[in-house]
């Protein structure tokens, strides 16, 4: 009963904002939340949220990890890019689809590694190794697709983006199940405690025994994993890959979901939970200007103006000053003794 | 990418191997911005075509989307003593000192594809879609096949502030103003992306009774069009009979979608701006001929009569 009552405490910000988002939506727009079973599926909006979430949902999963380590990763973007390519193009092939899936996860292990090789072993700053990749990654992509849009007609593969499985689309059952996996991985086990650690303190951690270059190679790794699993579902999606487009200033996002989340980019303390309902919030966003009808003009501003409320709401100084100006308030109606 | 920089490079090797054998034959310099786009790429691909078959030497540059290697290229060129240059210009301005050094070397310069801010005795002509008018080729075309009948439209815009989608959206709202019964009853940007045209018809879906009260969908890409077209098959719905679509561009893929029947119209923005630019320039070499400032290509309308499947076979391999 604690654990959940901690649990709650703990994502209360971030479901307090995202309740007070899809009301607010709800309110312009009052179709909303109708949710309705058809075509053999959960159907509506806030199914169009769950799912067009997926991938910065899973982006925001790797994300919450690297950066409780102190790190930041801008390639995942690009490593979606990559991942997609590497298997629409395997895809288009005709290799099976167990093959073309093993692939395109490889690949997104193999960058991220190559990122954590960089910051753990050679200690790159994180921003600028990751850079490398966030760069030359969509060349990477391009090369892969000679410069196309590169399509495919594979029902069982597109059934990866676009499918459902008793009644749930496909891709919000990858990202809860990949969370879920992710999740129990680092909090079951003492990982999730020794990111912490190295987070706070890389050197202090390393004094005390913990393989830091280890954890760092392998956060960068599950987040390349996570864009690989994202790759597949953009892929699978629109039934071709954009090397152009796919996960572009995805990355942000999800960096973006993260903080939304309360995990400090200083690193540290972190919850993936909160970083996911941190995505559905940025997603919720998104689909409820999409239905509002307003002028796209708008969308960016709209999107900026919710995102600093939420993130004041947040900040300490903030919380500070409220509560202050709360106190200065009762101390009118009563003054106390000590202020004279 | 890689096809089309071989292709370049075998072309260019053909073309001087052609030269050396007709000493009469025209050499012309072609600066490009870049690959970045299909259409780009197969305007590249279009260009060698048109010069391989007039017998023309095209000296080809990609510009990797800098100006400065266009200046660059173009320097070259003029100290190469080419006939002519064509430049594909990557930004409006600051264009004016090497066009004058074009000019004092008695080589005529011709724009592909998009205007500059220069005086306009720089250069010969330029040749460019007008992109107003695709709109409207468009949204004639919506006019006809509705007739009298409500129609409310969905329209997926391209990145909100992008000059394609500014003029595709006034062109297409000039063409329906004389017809109360044609509505855009919503209009969002899809960024020129399928992903992104996608979402944004699967949210116009439900807000607008599970699509059954959408007429159309006016998209300012093919792309997006291809996007929107998956979200409403996914939706139960029939896009092509249930629900109108009509896009500009005239990709491959549109063409495959209009064999299926689920897209309906699209407007060409011909990836061919060389054929004109070439028409020109021998018309001025011959005999002094001097084209208009402004040589507009034609906007096509392509429809499910018009062959779908041979346009697709035709196109495929341009490099889109």
């Amino acid at each position: 009963m604690t654990w959940i009552a901690t649990r709650l405490r703990r994502l209360a910000p971030q479901l307090i904002a995202l309740a007070l988002v899809v009301v607010a939506i709800t309110l312009i727009a009052p179709g909303f939340a109708h949710v309705t079973f058809q075509n053999g599926r959960l159907y509506g909006s806030p199914m169009d949220v769950l799912v067009r979430a997926a991938p910065v949902a899973l982006l925001s999963i790797g994300m919450t990890l690297v950066i409780a380590t102190k790190g930041i990763d801008l390639s995942v973007g690009a490593t979606i890019a990559i991942t997609g390519a590497v298997a629409a193009s395997m895809v288009a092939a005709g290799h099976p689809l167990a093959v073309v899936i093993l692939a395109a996860l490889g690949v997104g292990l193999l960058c991220g590694v190559w990122n954590g090789l960089l910051v753990g072993l050679i200690d790159i700053q994180p921003i600028i190794a990751t850079l490398i990749l966030m760069v030359a990654g969509r060349g990477i992509a391009q090369l892969i697709t000679e410069g196309v849009i590169l399509t495919f007609n594979r029902p069982a593969f597109a059934f990866l983006g676009s499918g459902a499985f008793l009644g749930v689309p496909m891709p919000v059952i990858l990202w809860v199940l990949t969370g879920l996996a992710i999740g129990l991985l680092v909090r079951v086990s003492a990982l999730g405690l020794l990111i912490e650690a190295v987070g706070i303190n890389r050197r202090a951690s390393m004094m005390i025994g913990i393989r830091a270059r280890f954890l760092i190679v392998f956060v960068y790794a599950a987040a390349g994993l996570c864009a690989a699993i994202a790759g597949l579902i953009v892929t699978a999606d629109i039934k071709g890959a954009d090397a152009n487009n796919a996960g572009l200033w995805l990355e942000l996002d999800a960096i973006l979901a993260v903080v939304i989340g309360g995990t400090a980019l200083s690193g540290g303390r972190f919850s993936i939970s909160a970083s996911l309902i941190g995505a559905l919030i940025i997603q919720a966003l998104n689909t409820g200007i999409l239905i509002s009808g307003w002028p796209p003009e708008f969308n960016l501003i709209i999107k900026a103006v919710v995102i600093i409320v939420i993130l004041a709401l947040q900040s300490p100084v903030v919380a500070n000053s409220l509560a202050a100006a709360a106190r200065v308030r009762a101390d009118l109606k009563e003054p106390r003794r000590s202020r004279t | 990418m890689f096809r089309t920089v071989a292709a370049a490079g075998a072309a260019a090797l053909l073309a001087t191997f052609a030269g050396t054998v007709s000493a009469s034959a025209l050499t012309v310099g072609f600066s490009q911005i870049g690959s970045e786009s299909g259409w780009r790429a197969a305007e590249t691909t279009v260009t060698q075509q048109q010069a391989k078959d007039r017998g023309v030497d095209l000296k080809f540059a990609d510009a990797q989307q800098k100006q400065e290697n266009q200046i660059k290229a173009v320097r070259g060129f003029i100290a190469q003593g080419v006939d002519a240059i064509l430049i594909a210009p990557v930004v409006a301005t600051g264009w004016d000192a090497v066009l004058k050094e074009a000019q004092e070397a008695d080589i005529p310069v011709i724009l592909l594809d998009r205007q500059i801010d220069a005086p306009d005795d720089l250069y010969l002509t330029a040749v460019t879609s007008d992109q107003v008018h695709e709109g409207k080729v468009a949204g004639d075309w919506l006019v006809g096949a509705v007739g009298d009948q409500e129609c409310k439209v969905m329209e997926l815009q391209g990145t909100t502030g992008s000059s394609p989608a500014i003029n595709r959206k006034k062109g297409f709202e000039e063409a329906i103003a004389g017809h109360p019964n044609i509505t855009i009853a919503r209009s969002q940007t899809g960024d020129f992306t399928r992903t992104k045209g996608k979402e944004v018809m699967e949210s116009f879906i439900k807000a607008e009774n599970g699509g059954k009260d959408i007429c159309a969908v006016y998209a300012h890409n093919d792309d997006m069009a291809v996007g929107a077209i998956q979200a409403m098959k996914e939706a139960g719905l029939k896009p092509g009979s249930d629900i109108k679509v009509v896009s500009i561009d005239a990709v491959p893929d549109i063409f495959l979608a209009m064999e299926n029947g689920e897209a309906n119209a699209t407007v060409e923005l011909t990836p061919n701006m060389a054929g004109p630019a070439f028409d020109a320039l021998e018309a001025y070499l011959k005999d002094g001929t001097v084209p208009p400032k402004w040589i507009q290509t034609e906007s096509k309308l392509y429809t499910a009569s018009d062959d779908p499947k041979a346009v697709y076979e035709s196109k495929k391999d341009l490099g889109y």
